[in-house]
């Protein structure tokens, strides 16, 4: 890296060994050590979905075996939730952004902040590891008692690996939100707080909240295989339910761990390109807290056909109902800050747009979900894939695409070729719809999940699917190379290339190993882009 | 701001503007890690109140079957430890170098003395045939007392891991307060330490009466 032409020294040029990376305690590096590793993640995620989708290009199973199918499966499941969609966001842009938008000049707690990417990096690996000597055949939910008595497959070690990054979100979590209690710069108070800011805090509710759930159950799961306890096992007089009660305890709200970074990221960008104040900045900040409340209530809506009580059933229904409440409240106020705005469409505000129409697509079909005849009747179909891949997917990785590219030129310096953004942008979002739309359909027509054959009146739509798979991959596969390309020819970004609000804009780009040059002092409300 | 305050620069970390904002950051820390804690074991205790309630007769016989003898030693023992803990805080907070170190390892054997006796109990266990397994054996509802007995080991085998670790924490805390790094001025790992330990307690104070104590007024031994 060109050194002279720096003007000023920052994060990126204090030290450049090996070492000065790897045992960092600041927040910004550690962002990137994140960055790299959830990439890594995502492309190995990625592959095991291509093969899942050639697989799916015709009736027979020919490509693989069914148990390879189930491993593949298992494995895009497990390496996309735990290792990507979940870290994803808050992991590389909150660590990133966090501390600098509240004015601190780190996390609280920043060798624990390390520790938590080596127990993500570690963990992950040995999940890869437990996958490359055999493999997992229960899916990512890792149902009981399946998973517990009877598969012959990896399963003990793919829980140590997903036990050990639970402990890594635990501490992210635990990272922000006492950051966020006690860091703020002065004149930095609750009300003025980005609501990016408020998104990590609800989201680090959730991590603290729900992530010891899933640890103590997959002990649980890990201990009866060896040990064979019985707590999941009907032979011994357990119940295979009580584990999917406590499984989504926590995986539902680990929806919420998903999408509420993406709905903070939304925020900000809707903001800066319209060039307003965030309509009802209240309402969308405590939509946030509402969302992570009504998300650890309404785990049930997963287990309608699993032996519950109607009554049970009917309450989760109407619970799981009330989420559309606040999720409407966000989506309402981001329209209303457009309104009469001065919208500009850059490639991050075109992520903007392709969020809030996959969310709305993803939400709306919840709502079918959430009640209870529809939900029996495409329960463990197609129709089910679709709408989780359009909220997680949809709205965690446009967002964090979106947001990628929005302080890209903050986090490296460097300004992107605007041209190929765009048109990646838009890739994605044909790609998007094109793979995920037609498996509305075909679950509802009724193909199953986790099938690697199916009748041959359901191939058109596999085929739709798996080409629209092709564009996406060509839409992902592009920012590699305009990214990369703008490291080291891009333009020196400006320290506010977007005209943007928000302390992270008045520090300069890259910036310095603490942040600011002069501590900041805050004095006017988020967003005020009127004057 | 910065530069002007007399805070021992060793002690005060780089990205704090004080000690005072250093230790909330840090006691908070540890609050909202002992949420966490309450929520894996939460995962236990739910499972064991299902299954109570599923199978309350095999519990009740089960739970005949432990040593209250031992467990109550065992809770007046970590009643104790949580005692010697505050007052090794307080002699933290006071600067008493002595007092801490002897307050430490006082907790520290009584923890020990606690494990102790867990050992005796769990080795009872298995000369009884309790031990989930191949070889368990009981008379009346086998079965159901097996699961008993499998959640008795796991909730009380994480609570000795919980205890393992306080120890280990004691110890490091030991040799640095016997250098003297603690003082009236800067004490926070003492104090939250000291959270931890009462935490871990905590758990037992709930444990002993769920898994020894309930429905032991009829009891045939």
């Amino acid at each position: 890296m060109d050194t002279a032409a720096t003007p000023h020294s920052n994060y990126l040029t204090d030290g450049y060994s090996l070492k000065s990376w790897l045992l960092t305690r600041d927040h910004k590096r550690i962002g990137l050590l994140y960055l790299f590793s959830v990439t890594a993640f995502f492309l190995l995620g990625a592959f095991f979905a291509g093969i899942i989708r050639l697989e799916l290009l015709t009736p027979a199973g020919d490509l693989v075996s069914s148990d390879i199918y189930n491993r593949l499966f298992t494995m895009h499941g497990v390496v996309m939730i735990f290792f990507f969609l979940i870290p994803s966001i808050p992991s590389v842009l909150g660590n990133f952004l966090v501390p600098i938008m509240i004015g601190a000049k780190d996390l609280a707690f920043p060798r624990l902040n390390l520790l938590s990417w080596y127990l993500y990096t570690f963990g992950g690996l040995f999940t890869l590891w437990a996958l490359v000597t055999g493999g997992v055949d229960t899916g990512w939910t890792f149902y009981t008692p399946y998973s517990s008595s009877f598969s012959n497959s990896n399963v003990a070690l793919v829980i140590v690996g997903i036990f050990i990054n639970g402990f890594s979100s635990i501490l992210t979590g635990l990272n922000f939100i006492v950051t966020i209690h006690k860091m703020r710069a002065p004149g930095m108070t609750w009300f003025r707080m980005p609501l990016f800011v408020w998104a990590h805090y609800a989201t680090s509710l959730i991590f603290v909240l729900g992530t010891p759930v899933i640890a103590i159950t997959l002990l649980m799961v890990g201990a009866e295989r060896v040990l064979h306890l019985g707590i999941f096992d009907p032979k011994l007089g357990g119940d295979p339910v009580l584990f999917q009660h406590l499984f989504w305890f926590y995986s539902h709200p680990a929806v919420y761990i998903m999408i509420l970074p993406a709905m903070g990221v939304a925020s900000e960008l809707v903001a800066a390109f319209s060039r307003k104040a965030i309509f009802g900045y209240e309402f969308v900040a405590f939509s946030s807290l509402a969302i992570a409340v009504f998300g650890f209530l309404v785990w049930g809506h997963h287990m309608f056909v699993s032996s519950e009580s109607v009554y049970s059933a009917m309450a989760f229904s109407l619970l799981s109902f009330l989420v559309a409440i606040p999720s409407a409240v966000k989506v309402f106020n981001w329209s209303a800050t457009m309104y009469k705005g001065s919208i500009s469409f850059e490639a991050p505000m075109l992520y903007v747009f392709g969020f809030i129409g996959l969310f709305m697509i993803g939400g709306l079909t919840g709502l079918f979900l959430a009640a209870i005849a529809v939900d029996v009747h495409v329960t463990d179909t197609y129709f089910v894939v679709a709408h989780f891949h359009y909220i997680m997917v949809g709205g965690a990785i446009m967002m964090y695409m979106g947001g990628l590219h929005f302080w890209w030129p903050k986090i490296f310096g460097k300004l992107y070729n605007e041209f190929w953004a765009q048109v990646a942008a838009v890739t994605i979002f044909v790609g998007f719809n094109l793979t995920f739309f037609p498996q509305f359909i075909v679950g509802y027509l009724g193909m199953p999940r986790r099938y690697h054959a199916y009748p041959p009146e359901f191939q058109l739509w596999n085929i739709l699917s798996t080409a629209g798979a092709t564009v996406l991959a060509v839409g992902y596969a592009m920012p590699a190379f305009y990214l990369l390309h703008s490291l080291f020819k891009g333009k020196r970004a400006p320290s506010n290339p977007w005209g943007a609000k928000g302390l992270e804009w008045e520090t300069t780009s890259p910036p310095p190993t603490h942040n600011f040059e002069t501590p900041p002092v805050v004095t006017e409300p988020p967003y005020n882009y009127a004057k | 701001m910065s530069g002007t305050h007399s805070d021992e620069p060793s002690v005060l970390q780089h990205h704090f503007d004080n000690l005072g904002q250093q230790f909330e950051a840090s006691a908070l820390g540890m609050w909202v890690f002992l949420v966490t804690e309450v929520l894996f074991f939460g995962g236990l205790f739910t499972a064991y109140m299902v299954y109570r309630m599923t199978y309350p007769e095999a519990f009740a016989e089960a739970s005949h079957q432990l040593n209250i003898v031992l467990g109550g030693t065992n809770t007046a023992v970590l009643i104790g430890s949580s005692l010697t803990m505050a007052m090794a805080v307080y002699a933290a907070q006071q600067g008493d170098r002595h007092k801490q170190v002897l307050f430490l390892v006082l907790t520290m054997v009584l923890g020990m003395v606690f494990l102790g006796v867990k050992s005796v109990e769990y080795s009872h266990k298995f000369a009884e045939g309790l031990v989930p397994g191949p070889n368990f054996r009981f008379e009346g509802d086998a079965i159901h007392a097996q699961l008993f007995f499998s959640l008795y080991f796991v909730m009380t085998g994480l609570h000795a891991l919980h205890m393992i670790v306080g120890i280990g924490i004691m110890a490091v805390l030991t040799v640095f307060a016997w250098r003297g790094r603690y003082t009236s001025r800067y004490h926070t790992p003492v104090d939250v330490s000291g959270l931890y330990w009462h935490f871990v307690d905590i758990v037992w104070i709930f444990l002993f009466p769920l898994l020894y104590l309930i429905d032991r007024h009829g009891a045939v031994r």
